[in-house]
């Protein structure tokens, strides 16, 4: 078989999403940003919404989200991406409408417009990339940073009395009653993967037929960050995130309405 | 309310008739004093039953300036208002826009500072205002408004320079002039945008894609070289604001060997001031900024080569009183008479300051 017989429609078994870009990415090897762009922009292409759909990149690693993704965008300041797609969607409620937020932008500087936005019930989408680091500048401690865990400002590791404690805010977030869906996922394997682009429709889903606010974490790694090979972060990951930051849906109120129905 | 009809209401109230009147998109702020009928005229007034104006109490002034962000970049027009410690906090968002180049009006109903400071009227944020305000190299167009009637009028244009040069535009209010009541002709029904309109005036907005390519909005570039040019961008607008949107009112400068310059709620009390020295002989006549930024430089200048002295009349430390000397450049003596703290000077006060500091002195 030749090359140009091989490269035929009908053997095509994975392409890029079109959405994705031909930038190279800046994120480094074995980071969990790259995956989860390409399953928002996997979704988006899927709800066929691409002319839709307005993306909120925050500040943090993702805050070139923008160069990657080939829908609109606005950058918002450090945790203010709330804020921005609340008002997004009150002006435009026939958009799709999500934030793609880090564990600093979202769980410390922005804790307030995260919290009342999804209390709030504003109709939109929250991306939440948690890997227990600041990666953008260079390892820094983050509210979700586990304890005894090593960062270049507890470079003794996280102790509770000089820090505080890591903060569950996807739990908050299932207690407010204007979240719908509340979730969190991982990417480190394809089941995972596969998990985690059904719970990105989910939240989309909600976005578009105005159900409340979704959230949808996802446990990440940062092999820089956390200087470990992109291996030996996904195993750490398992070990050490998941008992503190379990992987499951903490709320649903659709399927609890469908189960409703249907008793 | 009928068209043109003579309405008496605060200069807070005005600022909401007219934004609903002005085809506003949508409003986002927070409660404080003293500007919260703002807020709570447009709560009353429903306008989502009506225009389809969005209406949103937000959880702090962060939160309200950063919706006007995320609005204004979906070529909506959005505002917010507050007061002086409020607006502080915004500065953040106030930035961001500027660099964004992002449209949207903020209404800031001046009180004492600094800090929490006091609810009693004040201009002390002239500097805060017409120097940017937030981190970098960047103006917004400030409209300073003496009287209910200027509150409503202003609406429409702030929104109007803010889309023509896709910049943050200011309204610089007080407590006074927010809170007394006067006649007022609210502005007529003006009716919102459609979404096609909007796509077709902000060709730039995050609206989704809608067929054309991507656009992305954004204050940030690691390229120097880039952001060195995006700052001459905009510093290249700004020369151009300057050139075209400077707006002022002169009273009796024809005949005038004394100015007073002075704005806002303290160009209504020069206006006293000026009758009590004009009725003892003193040919004093005022130049009332209505722009303070663009400020009025090249007329004050011009005024100052005819003038025996200027006085600044504000209601702060004197802060105005930066850019008339700049104007004046030591063409004339120029005194200040201040007052701070949530204290309003009198036109007794000030039309002794000039006898004492520029006649006598």
């Amino acid at each position: 078989m030749t090359r140009e017989e091989i490269i035929q429609p009908g053997n095509l078994v994975y392409r890029k999403p079109e959405l994705m870009n031909d930038n190279p990415m800046h994120y480094c090897p074995g980071c969990s940003h790259g995956v989860v762009h390409k399953l928002i922009a996997e979704v988006i292409e899927e709800m066929g919404v691409t002319e839709r759909t307005v993306g909120i990149s925050p500040v943090g690693c993702a805050v070139f989200a923008y160069n990657y993704l080939d829908i609109d965008w606005i950058e918002a300041a450090h945790g203010r991406a709330p804020a921005l797609a609340c008002a997004v969607k009150r002006l435009h409620p026939d958009q799709l409408v999500f934030t793609y937020q880090g564990d600093g932008d979202l769980a410390c500087i922005g804790t307030a417009e995260t919290i009342h936005s999804l209390n709030r019930g504003d109709d939109i989408a929250i991306i939440f990339i948690n890997n227990a680091i600041y990666g953008m500048t260079g390892g820094q401690m983050a509210p979700t940073t586990l304890m005894g865990m090593k960062t270049s400002t507890c470079p003794y590791g996280r102790q509770s009395d000089l820090h505080g404690f890591p903060l569950k805010i996807t739990e908050i977030a299932a207690q407010l009653e204007g979240t719908c869906y509340v979730t969190r996922q991982a990417v480190h394997t394809v089941a995972a993967i596969n998990r985690t682009r059904k719970a990105i429709r989910r939240a989309f889903q909600n976005c578009l037929e105005h159900r409340g606010a979704s959230l949808v974490e996802v446990v990440s790694t940062c092999s820089s960050g956390w200087k470990m090979s992109p291996t030996e972060a996904n195993r750490w990951m398992a070990e050490h995130m998941f008992p503190y930051y379990p992987l499951g849906d903490l709320k649903d109120n659709l399927t609890k309405q469908n189960s409703a129905a249907a008793e | 309310m009928t068209e043109n009809e003579v309405v008496l209401m605060k200069g807070n109230e005005a600022i909401a008739h007219a934004a609903i009147r002005c085809g506003c998109d949508g409003y986002f702020g927070y409660p404080i004093t003293p500007q919260s009928e703002i807020l709570e005229t447009l709560a009353l007034e429903k306008p989502w039953e009506t225009t389809g104006m969005v209406v949103v109490q937000a959880e702090s002034e962060l939160a309200s300036i950063n919706m006007v962000y995320g609005g204004g970049a979906t070529g909506k027009r959005v505002m917010t208002s507050s007061s002086s410690p409020g607006v502080a906090l915004m500065q953040e968002g106030i930035t961001y826009m500027a660099g964004a180049e992002i449209p949207g009006v903020i209404v800031n109903v001046q009180r004492g500072g600094p800090g929490l400071g006091t609810i009693q009227p004040s201009q002390g944020d002239y500097f805060q205002s017409t120097r940017g305000g937030g981190n970098g190299d960047y103006n917004v167009i400030v409209l300073a408004p003496a009287s209910v009637q200027e509150m409503a009028d202003f609406m429409d244009l702030a929104f109007q320079l803010a889309f023509r040069y896709r910049t943050p535009a200011i309204i610089l209010s007080d407590g006074i002039i927010g809170q007394m009541m006067e006649k007022v002709v609210l502005p007529p029904y003006k009716p919102r945008r459609t979404d096609e309109e909007v796509a077709r005036e902000c060709p730039w907005a995050a609206t989704g894609r809608r067929g054309r390519r991507n656009n992305i909005l954004t204050s940030l570039s690691l390229d120097p070289g880039f952001m060195e040019r995006h700052n001459e961008h905009l510093q290249q607008k700004y020369r151009v604001i300057r050139e075209t949107e400077v707006r002022y009112e002169e009273l009796l400068t024809d005949d005038a060997e004394y100015l007073i310059v002075a704005f806002g709620s303290a160009a209504r009390i020069s206006q006293k001031a000026i009758e009590l020295l004009r009725h003892e002989g003193v040919r004093v006549g005022m130049l009332r900024p209505i722009t303070l930024w663009p400020f009025p430089t090249p007329r004050i200048a011009e005024l100052a080569r005819r003038m025996k002295g200027i006085l600044c009349a504000e209601i702060n430390s004197g802060q105005m009183l930066d850019d008339v000397r700049l104007a004046v450049e030591g063409a004339c003596p120029v005194a200040l008479h201040g007052r701070m703290g949530g204290m309003v000077p009198t036109p007794e006060e000030i039309a002794a300051a000039l006898r004492e500091k520029l006649i006598k002195g």
